[in-house]
């Protein structure tokens, strides 16, 4: 049990400390890194819960898509770093209220586990130990069951964000030579190599 | 329990495993550089490495030992942080994914570290932090050669590991399990059991997307060394080099690995008889990584360099439709043919 304790501080601590530096670092691409750092730590306490599938899908998702675009356009981006800070006296109301509304909400679920008799005992309730259900198969069996409205829901939400993100940025450029490679696969030698007899002295 | 039982002897045992596992894979990693070198000599009728030892055997470790004994240059534009920690991330996710393959089996249990239940989930992960490694190398490096590079290795990667979930699913899908020791185990039988014959498309569009991973030849985009020099890597020198090196050799040899638990049927034998049983599983899964490699060599040898919108254009236009068509039309058979693992029990 020590092990495990010792363990989960390691990742809390590490986990708020990148959160900080995320917040406080002077250079966004180490934000980026920093942050990444935040989601494997938080995967790590996953883990230690013994919910290895999220921690897994944390990571691929979050670490391994979704942080390497961040960190791609914060990277390309001309940033004014003295510019940047510039705004920062502007939206410290708006930040400090947004972050407060978040604590507040943080507070209160907290304080419904501890207080509210009912959630108590929902959440103490024992996962079944002898069903021999990985995560995975646990996890899979409840979202194609019984919530899979909400799950087609999510995924169509999803979906009709990719279409508008590519419908606002696709523009059709004229005068651009492409590669069409079922042009090219049906070209036979017959339509483009002719041979001539050259006789000398004459050329083609 | 007391504190060394408890404590220092399992500490202990996990190290000792550790070992068995790395410190193999380092020596393969130098024999594979040689492996590489022999064998694109023999293709293009030269002799390769032959003056080091025999058969040229210890030139890896003597360019080896010239890399450790170099100085370091960092440049003075460089992020230094970022641009020291790039190679050791690399390594280091190399080395981890190392973790869940299982090496062989006994009476007494499955020969590997952590028999976790998620053990593709985590492979799969675990490749796509390696995309870091390249990233920060390129951005610390402060040179254009090196970002190029590093842009081009990140979207790369990330479009090809798209197919490789898609095909892991079809392998899910036919093994029933996410823990590759249960993979290896539902191609027991001989090596038409294995599941390159009933998933041989997706066996070839996972071979492929891991060239691509693993920024090998036809898709070595990113080191093109005709063009960028070397790509994310042109300013690193001596041993940060080597590290970017040893990853990425070790990541081949892991891809393949992968790819033999997917599809080879790991450490199992290809026929199901007593002398062949006998001979360890680690001995078969040797072979059969070795046989991977040999490929990803063959591969380099022939094949000219893809250009990047024609490596863009297999990668989301081909690949990723056949895919995902695969996954659909794999599970509509399984279901109606009533061969997928686990559907009766699970009802």
């Amino acid at each position: 049990m020590i092990l495990q304790t010792i363990a989960f501080y390691l990742f809390a601590v590490v986990a708020i400390a990148s959160a900080v530096m995320v917040v406080t670092a002077r250079n966004p691409v180490h934000s980026v890194l920093f942050l990444v750092l935040t989601f494997f730590n938080a995967s790590g306490l996953f883990v230690l819960t013994g919910a290895e599938f999220l921690a897994m899908i944390l990571v691929i998702v979050y670490v391994g898509a979704v942080a390497v675009l961040f960190l791609f356009i914060v990277m390309m981006l001309d940033i004014n770093f003295v510019e940047l800070r510039e705004g920062f006296q502007r939206y410290l109301p708006i930040g400090g209220l947004i972050s407060a509304i978040l604590l507040a909400e943080i507070i209160f679920v907290g304080g419904l586990w501890a207080l509210v008799a009912e959630v108590k005992g929902a959440l103490s309730e024992k996962m079944p130990e002898e069903s021999k259900l990985t995560n995975t198969e646990m996890l899979g069996q409840l979202l194609y069951t019984k919530y899979v409205y909400l799950f087609q829901l999510a995924g169509l939400v999803l979906f009709v964000a990719m279409i508008g993100a590519i419908v606002l940025t696709l523009r059709q450029r004229t005068g651009v030579r492409k590669q069409r490679v079922s042009e090219q696969v049906y070209r036979r030698r017959a339509d483009s190599v002719e041979i001539k007899k050259v006789q000398p002295g004459e050329g083609v | 329990m007391g504190f060394w039982e408890g404590y220092v002897l399992p500490a202990a045992i996990l190290i000792g495993w550790i070992l068995v596992i790395t410190v193999p894979l380092m020596i393969g990693m130098a024999l594979m550089t040689w492996f590489e070198r022999k064998v694109l000599a023999a293709m293009m009728l030269r002799k390769g490495p032959n003056v080091v030892g025999p058969f040229g055997l210890l030139q890896p470790f003597a360019d080896g030992l010239k890399l450790l004994m170099k100085e370091t240059v960092i440049p003075s534009g460089a992020n230094r942080a970022v641009f020291l920690f790039a190679p050791i991330l690399t390594f280091t996710l190399a080395l981890v994914a190392w973790a869940v393959i299982p090496l062989g089996q006994s009476e007494s249990g499955i020969w590997v570290l952590s028999n976790i239940n998620v053990g593709v989930l985590y492979i799969f992960a675990i490749s796509s932090l390696g995309v870091y490694g390249i990233i920060m190398a390129g951005w610390a490096s402060n040179s254009r050669y090196a970002f190029l590079g590093s842009l081009r290795s990140a979207a790369q990667m990330v479009s090809y590991e798209v197919s490789i979930g898609f095909v892991i699913i079809t392998v899910l899908l036919a093994a029933g399990s996410l823990n590759l020791s249960e993979i290896v185990l539902a191609q027991k039988g001989g090596f038409w059991n294995w599941h390159w014959i009933p998933l041989a498309p997706m066996f070839i569009i996972f071979f492929i997307s891991a060239l691509a991973e693993t920024n090998r030849h036809p898709f070595d985009l990113p080191e093109a060394e005709a063009e960028l020099v070397a790509g994310y890597f042109v300013e690193y020198s001596a041993f940060p080099f080597a590290l970017f090196f040893l990853g990425e050799y070790i990541n081949m040899i892991m891809m393949s690995g992968i790819t033999v638990v997917l599809f080879m049927g790991g450490w199992l034998p290809p026929l199901d008889v007593a002398w062949l049983n006998w001979i360890p599983g680690p001995i078969w899964l040797a072979l059969k990584v070795a046989m991977l490699l040999f490929v990803f060599v063959w591969v380099r040898a022939t094949l000219p360099r893809y250009r990047y919108d024609q490596l863009m254009r297999l990668g989301w236009k081909v690949f990723l439709p056949i895919s995902l068509a695969a996954v659909v039309v794999y599970a509509g058979i399984m279901l109606y043919a009533g061969w997928l693992p686990g559907w009766r029990e699970a009802r």
